[in-house]
């Protein structure tokens, strides 16, 4: 598959292919180009090979994987082609890299000043100093940050994430390169820094004609930031084009289940899942990688389908491997929310004055709280605002708390022993499926032992519940004698969730429960909570930081700053006009999905 | 457990500790009965050279088979390093593990402890123990395991700690689940094999402290066959004689060797567990290769 190329391009990439060394193919037949100033966002799940390509662009790969094929020119030079020691010119001075986590990318040791003038001082021999210190503070101009000698003088610990990805995107546009790759830079930071960032990032774009490629699985993001969008699965671009068309009209079946699966805090709208889930590396199948969890796949799906162009409107060129692409437009109405009447609402939990720390430092000030019976409850925050302080306390687990707690009419102790029934109906979900299961037991000896130690029941009538525990959570019932590491993240986070239904519980508190998932995964969580909720008339506390996801799942939202509540209310009402200064400015900083609604 | 126990058996280092270790152990266990002549009679001249064929190591000081006091000199070094290893294990593992569940203050006192015990050296605190109470076998393994406890402790308390941390014994403590099942069925499953690993790391300890005490005179007294001893006792004739120092060494050496290899797999084998076999494992699999091809096409 050749494609043309821009005559005027910046960067091109040509048939690119990374492998493991004489291994399977982990990214190939990449092609794709970005203009000056454009911003380009490849789009994927993780493992489908977004870092790969990233770090291919600069000519290097991980460990144990190398560049296997294809080019990547630049200003028409082909940085693949060129030696080590011509790439790390060309690397910083041409293009550069902003990497993940920027407490992980900056030396903690050495001085913010010192970190940018080593790039000058190597690449740039020949400045000297009056003109190295005016090269810097122009690009600390450039990124928003102070150039005084008092901040260059600072360790990186001494920042805040903002200002530390600050100094990484300083130290990228610090060469004046062309071309810029991101690879996920504002994962670590919270709505408001990311949304300072990105609008930096966008200004230096257009203003300096710089090339951008911008990794993420964020898509919300993305829509926000780039021009055009390259939608990568499995390692192989499912779809290209201009970022209103992918995300008006998506062509690939992946692209709109994609799309369908991310909450959005623009309105509430059908979460749909993707079933199944993404193929591991050695398991890609051979024909549309995406075939088997297409609901359109059919028997042409066994060839793998090319990358061809569907229609072009504006110059855009729009790119689809896919044998059934869908041209219309994407059904995206609103779900209605679900009607609250005062009548009905009554509450299940009741706190008031909850107090709680940690040694010294008080995490807690005097919350009070009311989930009503049956509705799912949102808790928000940022990290470090007692959240998940405040839900664990519900189940009594933290030692230090003060505070009234009425369940169900009747008055508990926050802190202490508690009564086995009582434990049984407040069921807690924790973050991270990955260290909620205990390894070295199976899927049922992990739910049964729950069933058993809660219900007199014999052990014949303890498996029986297990299948049907795990039918409920929609596992297949062979799963019970696996051990949690031959399941995916998605599937450990239903057998946590199988180990809190089993217990029949009235209060489920979820804690960030899908933070650690993929987004077509968190969908299928999001799903289940939802129906749960409807069949057995849960109540749900969900503790989370995305407001998108509360969108899709919560009636009522607390908001919670340094550990207090700042507003409360039904959820339409607070995320479409919110009151409190604290929660206006993440919600209008949230990137939105979808042109607002109002 | 079961993917573990065929990981070890395909690893060819565990073969080859198996194979050493257990042909050692079954020497000293069957030795005895084999050993053609009494490991005490005198029955060669001193420091006879091997040659005759009823004595294939020759003769020690005195004139005893060394062949025959080599048969019979296992048993007691290896019962009394596995009884110290286990006793030091058990006693270690529950001290630890309780340090690591329980306040703070008791954590730190449990640590200050092992770390007074520890700066003090193993051999010279059974030397002083044996040579103030006696040389009673059961006394030398308590003595031994006591050493070996505190550095137990130190594993099992800081394996704990990581394991409390992890969200399972948490979700298992909300639940109400009793103590003990949260300690034998959360916990202990999940620190066993670092656990295991030490075990035989410390049999290897024991093997030499309890040869050395045997040296130095304090442990198994003579005429007793006993490894170290007989390494002590002919250790004047090495020029003229060395079978009867080299071939003891030899079994404690070989010893040694199996276990710690033995420990070392089982180790790697655990580590695997959880793991997934993905992208990265895989990589660094292929890079080991690449890089063993390139040290092949140096040499």
């Amino acid at each position: 598959m050749s494609v043309v190329p821009f005559v005027n391009a910046l960067l091109q990439v040509r048939d690119l292919s990374v492998a493991i060394e004489d291994g399977p193919e982990i990214v190939g037949e990449v092609s794709f180009s970005v203009l000056p100033g454009e911003i380009v966002g490849v789009v994927g799940e993780s493992g489908c090979g977004k870092t790969s390509i990233a770090t291919a662009l600069l000519g290097d790969s991980r460990a144990g994987a190398v560049i296997s094929g294809g080019s990547v020119f630049l200003d028409g030079r082909d940085i693949l082609a060129l030696t080590e020691a011509e790439r790390q010119k060309v690397r910083g001075a041409v293009i550069s890299h902003v990497a993940q986590d920027p407490a992980l990318a900056l030396n903690p040791m050495r001085r913010i000043g010192s970190l940018l003038a080593e790039v000058l001082r190597v690449h740039l021999p020949d400045l000297g100093k009056p003109a190295r210190e005016a090269r810097i503070a122009e690009a600390a101009a450039d990124v928003g940050l102070p150039a005084t000698r008092e901040f260059l003088r600072r360790f990186p610990h001494q920042l805040s994430g903002g200002q530390q990805q600050r100094v990484l995107l300083a130290l990228a546009v610090l060469l004046r390169p062309r071309l810029i790759v991101l690879d996920e830079p504002t994962t670590a930071l919270d709505v408001t820094t990311q949304a300072r960032v990105l609008a930096t990032l966008r200004d230096l774009c257009r203003t300096r004609g710089i090339g951008a490629v911008y990794v993420s699985h964020d898509l919300a993001v993305v829509r926000e930031l780039v021009d055009r969008v390259v939608v990568l699965y499995a390692g192989h671009i499912v779809e290209s084009g201009g970022r209103d068309q992918i995300f008006e009209s998506p062509a690939h079946p992946y692209t709109r289940g994609l799309l369908d699966a991310v909450p959005d805090i623009a309105g509430r709208h059908a979460v749909r899942p993707i079933r199944g889930h993404a193929p591991a590396l050695q398991d890609r199948p051979d024909g549309c990688r995406f075939a088997p969890r297409c609901a359109l796949a059919s028997a042409s799906c066994a060839q793998r389908p090319g990358l061809r162009e569907t229609g072009r409107d504006f110059g855009d060129r729009r790119l689809v491997a896919c044998h059934h692409p869908i041209r219309d437009r994407r059904d995206d109405t609103p779900i209605a929310s679900r009607l609250i009447s005062a009548a009905a609402v009554q509450p299940l939990a009741v706190l008031e004055g909850v107090s709680a720390s940690y040694g010294d430092s008080q995490v807690l000030f005097d919350v009070g709280l009311e989930l009503p019976k049956g509705y799912c409850t949102a808790l928000v925050g940022e990290s470090g605002s007692g959240k998940t302080t405040f839900s664990r306390a519900l189940v009594g687990a933290v030692e230090d708390v003060e505070g009234t707690f009425d369940y169900d009419g009747r008055r508990v102790r926050l802190s202490g022993e508690r009564d086995i029934d009582l434990r049984r109906r407040i069921q807690y979900i924790f973050q991270n499926p990955f260290r909620a299961l205990n390894p070295r037991q199976t899927v049922g000896q992990i739910l049964r032992t729950a069933a058993l130690h809660f219900f007199p029941i014999r052990s014949a009538d303890a498996d029986r519940e297990v299948a049907e525990v795990l039918e409920r959570v929609a596992l297949a019932p062979e799963l019970a004698r696996r051990y949690p590491r031959d399941l995916s993240g998605g599937e450990r986070q239903r057998v946590a969730i199988a180990r809190a239904l089993i217990c029949k519980p009235e209060l489920l508190i979820c804690d960030e429960i899908t933070s650690a998932l993929d987004v077509s995964v968190q969908a299928a969580i999001i799903d289940l909570l939802r129906q749960l909720q409807r069949e057995s008339g849960l109540t749900i506390l969900f503790v989370t930081h995305d407001l998108g996801v509360v969108r899709a799942v919560a009636d009522f939202v607390a908001v919670l700053q340094h550990g207090r509540i700042v507003e409360h209310g039904p959820a339409d009402r607070l995320l479409d006009r919110p009151e409190h200064p604290y929660t206006r400015a993440p919600i209008a900083d949230s990137p939105r999905l979808r042109a607002t609604a109002g | 457990m079961t993917t573990k126990l065929s990981a070890l058996r395909r690893d060819p280092q565990a073969r080859l500790g198996l194979v050493f270790a257990g042909s050692v152990l079954a020497m000293a266990l069957l030795g005895p009965a084999i050993a053609p002549q009494s490991p005490l009679a005198l029955v060669g001249p001193t420091y006879g050279l091997p040659g005759d064929p009823g004595a294939l190591l020759g003769y020690d000081y005195l004139g005893r088979d060394v062949l025959s006091r080599l048969l019979a000199g296992g048993r007691s070094v290896l019962w009394m390093s596995f009884a110290a290893s286990a006793i030091a294990l058990a006693l270690g593992a529950v001290i630890g593990i309780a340090a690591g569940l329980s306040k703070r203050w008791i954590d730190h006192a449990v640590v200050w402890g092992t770390d007074v015990l520890l700066a003090f050296p193993d051999l010279i605190l059974v030397l002083l123990v044996v040579s103030m109470l006696g040389r009673e076998p059961w006394l030398i393994v308590l003595t031994v395991a006591v050493s070996f406890v505190p550095g137990v402790i130190r594993l099992a308390r800081g394996v704990t700690l990581g394991v409390v941390s992890q969200e399972y014994v948490e979700a298992a403590r909300l639940m109400g689940y009793p103590w003990w099942r949260v300690v034998l069925l959360e916990i202990l499953p999940n620190i066993a094999t670092p656990l295991l690993v030490h075990l035989g790391i410390m049999l290897t300890w024991a093997v030499g402290v309890l040869s050395g005490l045997s040296f130095l005179g304090y442990g198994v007294a003579p005429p007793a066959a006993d490894w170290g001893l007989m390494i002590n006792e002919n250790r004047a004739g090495l020029m003229i004689q060395p079978w009867a120092v080299l071939a003891p060494v030899a079994m404690i050496g070989l010893f040694a060797l199996g276990t710690n290899l033995l420990a070392e797999s089982i180790s790697r084998a655990g580590s695997r567990i959880g793991v997934r076999r993905g992208v990265k494992s895989r990589a660094r699999t292929q890079m080991r290769g690449k890089k063993r091809r390139q040290r092949e096409n140096q040499a």
